[in-house]
Order: structure tokens, then sequence, then C-alpha cells
């Protein structure tokens, strides 16, 4: 425990403005805190055998250092002369295979404890890596219920979910440290995670495969809320969002539905039904634009829709050139898909 | 001691400078500007390789510099994403294809193998000339097409379908699979080079027991890229193929398979990191027993744990794809084996320590760096235990604390020990001593600018930060680890800087050296520095494991080689006892025009399938040319024959 709270205070240290969101040893679920107790065991073991090792070489420097400059004659050796340093080398030798073990083992269990809890889980949630965001689906036996955002995952606190994954174009890894270990996602393969957090919150994930120029601006957003909440949000999403009301907002519609946006978003209840981009019946509800590149308000919505290139060059998203009246209707009207 | 033989070393007959003169006639080079393509003596040929390689490693390391610089601040613009990802990947592959593995294996090998086992050249010098004619216009290729904007942008180890057909346009990941050829084929030459100057040409009396380490370690790293290298020339083609020829290995829309080609590449790419760091134990176990004054403690535990390192090494690859989901019984075997590894690699820390805990320690410049090396290479190999745990692998995988640990292990494993090497041999090959106190502090400032570079990189990735992000966010918690890691990067540049200077000023006013200025045991101490062109006067004969130091007051030569063409002795393999003579070729511009020719045929293939057939053509005809029998040797040979058989 003491190792534990040094590797701590070390690693996550009095760093101002860290909210240790996005770490692995600020575990806020059973499978990452299994996951950093190995970790702590593991940084015990070789951190001491580690200063052991570097002191015994300081030593011996030391203690048999020739201070005047020239270079005496090689030492006869033999096996007589070396039987100590052969002895401790044996007795090293056993004592590392020792400590192997101990971390093999430690290993082996924490693997075994986490796939124990890989069994039936209540919920599922389908996961699509994409060039670079990712979809989120919540699937429902009524095909017209089920949910489809993007980049935010709203898990109920407590109780596991299966994250079932696969990607649409290249290899990415999904990975949300305070919840769990990564998990890549492949085309070609279907992957199957079961997790569970314990703290509700906003947790950050990223993805950790490279995965072309916008690698780094991959982020999603996993949300724990308790049970209530999280049915009254999915219950929000499968609907359709209300209609708009102000005339900037109706105005602003008819800019989506005219403009090219159509050709690659949807938003149910509407013509637009593309599935390249992110989902944006319920865009306003989420907290981030752009795979976490962005807050969601107004002005990061304006900058991103008129020139999505300046921001994460190389995404999908084209500029698109309009006037700024526009441009303010159809924010005004992406603000009500809530 | 020095007096003795300074004594020998001057003292030259008359009958032994008219040797001089009959062997420096048989051996000598052709001069002049074509003269220098004709060269084949390893010498010329390994140093070039030293060069190259080196100024690959400068070249890759300004490119860490200028990612360093858009790393220091969030959300940076000095680097695009575009420039930056084409950074990266030119930085990991020129480290790992044009650096590591030639300068570790093929540079190091070809220049002192042959001397160390008491050579008068390395087996097949024209292989060994086209192997090196080879590697550079592979690295040339790379660089040009980095110049003009094609440089490979999908990361050194280019998975697909990022680097396929569809995700991966242009000719950059084309590029980045071709130099992956010519490196290998290099590899692979150097590597049959090796081991038959190992098995035939070792001088009499030095049988395997008395293999010096550093032989043993090249020998091993030989066999591991004769096994490796096959694998991942085997991936790299058929993603070649797959963008140049419609094949559909990697699709997996019409069956191919993604994880296909992650398994062949880290069935190299495990191996490799090992082939990168098995010449650099074997340099510490050279180093650590010339300056500690006695023989390396537990030679044989030294050299089974090469061996086993370099089996054990081929069952680890899957460690590298923990996160693709393996199978539990397949996650607990490779966690195993990558925990293995652990063991022959503790015997030979702890038989360095056991040297140097009964030695008497001279402490200068190559080996401060052996003393560095321990401090980081053992740190790297402690980060190893956590990333073959499964559990813990999952959090660490592909973050900065992965670039932390292969960045101890590779820097610690391979580029101290190299420094050491550098400085070490450096009076063998130029004859002249670099400068002392300059030489500890490059020492000192790199050994302190690494650590201030990579050790921050730990906390980073247990923090969340994933490796190959061009910025991040400002409010993670990442900005002050990467400031002062780019910080750390400016005493490695100073450090570095310095050591050129060092080399630069030695090579014009440097003390003289002498044959042995460290006092060693090993062959090549044995003659003078810079060798001659012929390597040793009288080819020598061995009594112990340090020549020079176990050997008898009257040590025999050997004699009754021809001097009128360039024979040499084989000799058995197990025990080392004359077998045979045969004869050296000589220079030639052959492999050069055929380094050329196939050149040609590699870079054709990027554009079209048909550079394979066209280009096979110029390539038989130097291959012919090349091999086209001389009448005097083969008339030479065949009167050896005859007697051989007698």
């Amino acid at each position: 425990m003491i190792a534990h709270s040094i590797s701590l205070a070390l690693l996550l240290g009095a760093v101002p403005g860290f909210s240790s969101n996005q770490s692995s040893l600020n575990p806020a679920g059973p499978m990452a805190s299994h996951i950093e107790h190995t970790f702590t065991l593991i940084f015990a073991i070789t951190g001491i055998v580690y200063v052991l090792v570097i002191v015994a070489m300081m030593v011996s420097v030391w203690r048999n250092r020739v201070v005047d400059a020239g270079f005496p004659a090689p030492q006869p050796t033999s096996a007589e002369s070396d039987r100590k340093a052969t002895h401790a080398v044996a007795a090293l030798m056993g004592l590392t295979v020792a400590l192997l073990f101990v971390m093999l083992v430690a290993s082996f269990l924490t693997s075994r404890a986490i796939g124990e809890m890989n069994g039936r889980a209540p919920f599922e949630v389908d996961v699509y890596g994409h060039q670079w965001w990712w979809e989120v689906q919540y699937p429902s036996p009524e095909a017209d219920k089920t949910v489809v955002t993007a980049n935010e995952i709203h898990v109920p606190v407590g109780t596991p979910v299966r994250i079932h994954g696969t990607s649409r174009d290249v290899i990415h890894s999904f990975w949300a440290p305070n919840i769990h270990g990564k998990r890549d996602l492949m085309p070609g393969y279907d992957t199957d995670m079961v997790v569970q957090v314990d703290q509700p919150g906003r947790w950050r994930g990223q993805c950790a495969e490279f995965c072309g120029p916008q690698h780094a601006h991959m982020a999603f957003l996993i949300v724990a809320e308790p049970m209530e909440q999280y049915h009254a949000w999915l219950d929000a999403q499968a609907g359709a969002p209300p209609a708009p009301i102000t005339a900037q907002a109706l105005q602003g519609k008819a800019v989506f539905l005219s403009h090219a946006c159509v050709m690659c978003h949807t938003v149910r209840g509407t013509t637009a039904g593309s599935r390249v981009g992110p989902d944006l019946t319920h865009v306003a509800s989420r907290d981030t634009i752009a795979a976490g590149t962005l807050p969601n308000n107004s002005a990061s919505m304006a900058a991103w829709v008129s020139n999505a290139q300046s921001i994460k060059p190389g995404v999908r998203m084209p500029p698109n050139p309009m006037s700024s009246e526009e441009l303010g209707n159809l924010v005004a009207y992406l603000e009500t898909l809530r | 001691m020095s007096a003795e033989v300074s004594k020998a070393e001057t003292a030259m007959t008359t009958e032994d400078l008219e040797h001089h003169a009959r062997l420096e006639e048989v051996w000598r080079e052709p001069a002049g500007f074509w003269g220098w393509f004709k060269h084949v003596h390893h010498t010329s040929i390994g140093k070039r390789y030293v060069v190259t390689a080196f100024a690959f490693f400068l070249a890759a390391g300004l490119l860490a510099g200028v990612m360093r610089l858009q790393l220091a601040f969030p959300e940076a613009h000095v680097l695009g994403p575009d420039k930056y990802n084409q950074f990266f990947t030119m930085h990991g592959s020129t480290m790992m294809f044009l650096f590591a593995v030639p300068m570790m294996f093929e540079a190091l090998s070809v220049y002192l193998v042959p001397l160390m086992v008491g050579a008068r050249n390395i087996a097949f010098p024209r292989l060994n000339a086209y192997s090196y004619y080879l590697y550079v216009m592979g690295g040339i290729m790379f660089y040009v097409a980095f110049f003009c904007n094609t440089g490979a942008d999908r990361g050194w180890f280019a998975y697909v379908p990022l680097s396929g057909p569809d995700y991966g346009p242009g000719k950059r990941p084309d590029f980045w699979a071709q130099l992956i050829t010519f490196t290998e084929v290099s590899a692979l030459a150097v590597a049959i080079e090796v081991i038959v100057t190992v098995f035939k040409l070792r001088a009499p009396g030095m049988s395997l027991n008395r293999i010096p380490i550093m032989v043993w370690g090249a020998v091993v790293t030989a066999f591991m890229v004769i096994f490796a290298m096959p694998s991942i020339m085997l991936s790299s083609t058929m993603l070649l193929l797959d963008r140049t020829c419609g094949t559909q290995f990697y699709n997996p829309s019409v069956g191919g398979d993604v994880l296909l080609y992650q398994h062949l590449f880290w069935w190299f790419g495990h191996p490799e990191v090992y082939i990168i760091f098995l010449p650099g134990a074997a340099i510490v176990s050279t180093i650590i027993a010339t300056f500690s004054r006695r023989h390396v403690f537990g030679y044989l535990v030294l050299v089974l744990s090469t061996v086993s390192i370099g089996f054990i090494a081929f069952g680890l690859w899957v460690h590298h794809m923990f996160a693709t989901g393996i199978p539990q019984i397949a996650e607990s075997f490779f966690t195993a084996a990558s925990m293995m590894i652990a063991i022959p690699s503790g015997a030979q820390v702890f038989c360095w320590l056991a040297t140097l805990f009964t030695g008497k320690i001279v402490l200068r410049t190559p080996m401060w760096w052996v003393l560095g090396f321990m401090f980081t290479f053992v740190m790297g190999g402690m980060t190893g235990i956590f990333v073959a745990s499964v559990p813990v692998d999952l959090q660490l995988h592909d973050t900065y604390f992965v670039v932390a640990h292969f960045h101890y292990v590779l820097i610690g494993g391979a580029v101290f020990p190299l420094f050491g090497a550098l400085t070490y041999w450096f009076p063998k090959v130029t004859g002249r001593m670099l400068n002392e106190k300059l030489g500890q502090l490059s020492f000192w400032l790199f050994f302190i600018g690494f650590n201030v570079t990579f050790f921050p990189m730990h906390i980073a990735g247990i923090r969340g930060m994933p490796r190959r992000v061009y910025t991040y966010p400002a409010n993670m918690g990442w900005t002050l680890l990467n400031q002062i890691e780019s910080l750390g990067y400016v005493l490695l540049f100073i450090s570095v800087s310095l050591f050129l200077w060092n080399v630069f000023t030695a090579l014009r006013r440097g003390p003289v050296a002498g044959w042995n200025p460290w006092g060693a045991g090993g062959l090549e101490w044995g003659t003078s520095s810079p060798p001659p062109i012929y390597n040793f006067l009288h080819l020598p004969t061995v009594n112990g494991r340090e020549a020079l130091w176990d050997a008898a007051p009257d040590q025999p030569v050997v004699t009754g080689l021809h001097e009128d063409s360039r024979e040499f002795l084989t000799t058995r393999v197990l025990d080392a006892e004359p077998d045979a003579k045969d004869e050296f070729p000589g220079p030639t511009i052959w492999p050069f025009l055929a380094a050329l020719a196939t050149t040609a045929l590699f870079i054709g293939s990027i554009f079209t399938p048909w550079g394979v057939t066209i280009g096979s053509v110029p390539l038989a005809i130097t291959l012919i040319g090349w091999f086209w029998p001389e009448r005097q040797p083969a008339a030479r040979r065949r009167a050896r024959e005859i007697w051989s058989k007698a």
C-alpha cells in the first residue's frame, strides 16, 4: 500500500487542473481497478529490484575503481576465484525466477477475474469506429426505437454493460482508461467487452490505434448516470427531436435540407437520412462535437460547419461556404435538436 | 606492458618488410573515383556502413526534434497532421531499418568480426559490397520520396487496412514497403557472410568455447536475421501486391484478413528488437571485460543467454497484439514467454555486475557508456514486465508509456553500447584517440538528456496520452510533461553535436593511438591501428578467450599460405583446426552495378508490376558479369583441390 501511494503520488502528482480523467491509475470501475492493483504490484517489485541492481553497480564501480591513470595488467581468473560470485549469481537468478513467477500468477489471476465478469450483461451498446469519430447504437427489439448517436456513450452506474464493437474502415482502438483496458476495433472482426462504471461522471476515452491524419482528435465520453436518468436519456434519444419553433430555426432547417449536409447526415423525422457522418437527430444534447474536439456551443458549431478543415485537417466534412445569415440560421436549427 | 607492446609494434624485421610489401601488393584496393566503387575489403565497406548508418541516425534524430517542438505546446501548428505523420513514420522507419539494424548488426559485424576471428577479409566480400550499395540506395530512395512529400506516413509497422489500397492512396506506403525489401536483402546477405566467416574463417585455436562474446552476438544475430526477415519480406510484399496488383490478402470484405498482417509483421518485429539488442549486449560484455581488467565473468552463461534469447525472441510476437482480442489461453502463453525472456536477460545483467564486483575498474568514456547502458536498459527491462502482463498491457499498449519503454530498451540497449563501441574502437579504426574530457562530457549530457526526454513519457502514458498523436488538448495534464521532454531533446542535440566535434578534431589532430591503447585482449588489437589492408601481417593463432591476454610467450602464427594471391586458411567449425585453403575474390565493379540494377527493379516495381519483369534483364546481365569465371584463380583452385584430396 505504501508503494501504491508512492506510485500514485509520482504518477498523478500535483498538477494544476489535472482531474486524472483518462488515467489508468484512477479507476472508476472494477475492471480498471483490478488492472490497477496488478500494476501496483509489478511497480513495487520491479522498482525495488531496479534500485538494488543500480546500487550494486554503483557500489562495485566505486569500490573497485582504479584511481591512477594507467591500465593495470589483466587479472588472472579461475573457477576458484570466481566461486563466491558464481553462488551469488545463481542465487539472484533463483530470486529472479521466483519474482517473475509471482508477477505471472498475479497477471493470470487478474485476467481471470476480468474474464469472469465477461458473462451476461443486461445492457448492450454497439460501437463502430470511423475515421475519426465513434458511431454509437443502442439496439432495441423495436427497430424504430434503436438509438443512434455519436462520440458519447451513456451507461447506467454500477451495472455491467456489454460493448460490442467493430470498425467501419481502418483499425481503431476503444480505450477509456478509467474504466477498462483498450480493445481494438478491426474491420472483419467483431469484438465484445463488458465494462462497468461504478462512479457516476463523464469519463473521457480516446482512440489508441493510429488510424490516419486525425487520430489525435478521436475522443469520446462515457457518461455514467443513475438508472432512471439513463432510461430517461434513452427514451428521449429514441424519439424524434422537437420541431423547430422560431422563424430562425425554421429557416435554418431549410438551409440544412437544401445544402450538402443531407449528403452525409441523418436527422430523423426529416428527409436527411445518410449515414456517412454522425447522426444529428439529437446533436444538441451532446457535450462535444467533432469527436471531443470542440465544446458544443454555437460559436464552435458555426466554425465547424463553415470550415471543419481548418479545425481538423483531413476530416471528411467539407468546407460549407454560406452567408453568415444562413450559417446563423443553420446553427440555430441544430441547437433545437435536443 | 605498453612498453612491451610498442617494441613489438615497431620491431619489423627485413623479412617482415618484404612480407608486408607482397601482401600490400596483392590486397591493395583500386584508387581513384571508380576504384572507390570496386572496394571489397571488409574494413572499407564496414567504415562506409558505420558512417552511412550514423548519418541516418542523425537524420532521424533531427526529425524527432521537429516532433518535440510540435508536441511542446497543446494544439500547436508547427507541423500539420499530414507532415507530423510523415515525420514520425520516417523517424521510426529510419531508426529501425536504416540505423539500428544496419549499425548494430551489419556495420559492426562487417568491420569487427573478421578482425576478431583473425581473418584477412569477410567471407563473400563481393556480396558484402553489394549489400552495402543496396542498403544505401534504399535509404536514398526513402529520403528522396520524403523530400518529394511522398514520405511514408502510416507508422513504422504500417498496419493494414490503413496502409492498404483503400485508405493509403498515393505511393507513400509503397516506398515504405520497398524500403523494407532493400534493407532486408542487404541484412540477409550480411547474415550469410557473418555465419560463414565465424564458422569457417576463425584463427586456428579459436574453438567454439574461445569465440569472443562480441562474435557470438554477431553470429546469433545473423541466425535471427535469417529466420525473422523472410516474414516481413512476405508481409510487405503481400502489401505491395495488394496495392499494385489488386490481390486481396488483407481486404476483409472479400475474405482477406487484417490480423494476418500483424502476425507476419510481429513475427519479424519482435525478434527485430533482439537483433538490435544482442549486439549491444555483446559490446557491453566486451567493454566491461577490458575496463574491469579481467575476463568477463560467466562466459558460458553469457553465451547461452545470447543463444536462448535468440530462440525465445521468436515466441513473443503476440504481446504486440494483446489488444486485438486473443483467446485467454494464448494470452497466458505469450505472457509467460514474454516474462521468460527476462531470465536470460537477467542472467546477463548479473554476470556483468559480478564482473564489475570482482574487477579493477578503469573509468574511461567507453566504460561510462556501459554504465549508462546498465542504468537505462535495466529500467527498460523492468517496464517490459508491465507490458508483458496482459491486463496491464491493455492499459499501457499504444500509449506514451510504450514509447518510453522502447526508447529505454532501444536507446539504452543499443545506442548507449553503440556510443561505447564507437569510442572504444575509434582508435583501432582511425589510429587516433578521441578526447577523453569531451567524450565524458557528451556522455553525461546524453545520459541526463535521455532521461529528461524519455522518463516523463512513462507518466504521460499512464495519464492516458496515446502515442502517434500530432497534438493534444490543453486540459489533459500532459502539457508540462511534454515540455520537459522537449527540453531534454536540446541536451541530446548538444551531446551528439559535441560527439561529432570530438570525432572531427580527433581525426585531424588526435594523439596517435598505437596498436592497443586500452590494453584489451581481443585479436583486433593485435594489429596496427588502423589495420593494414590485409589485416594481419602474420595470421594469428589463439590460446584463450581473450587472445592477447592469454597468448603464450611464443604464440605461433600461421605460415605456408601463398602470397601471390588472396589465399586464406579455412578451419573446422567446432575446434578451429586447419581444414583447407581457399582464395578471396579481388576488387570489382560488378557488385555496384548489380546493386544499381536491383535498385532499378525495386523502384520500378513500385509503379508497375512490370518493373520486376523488365528489371530482371539488366540484373541478370550484371550477375553474369559478377560470376564470370577468371582463368588464373580457377586454375589455382583446381590445383588446391588436388592438394587437399591427397
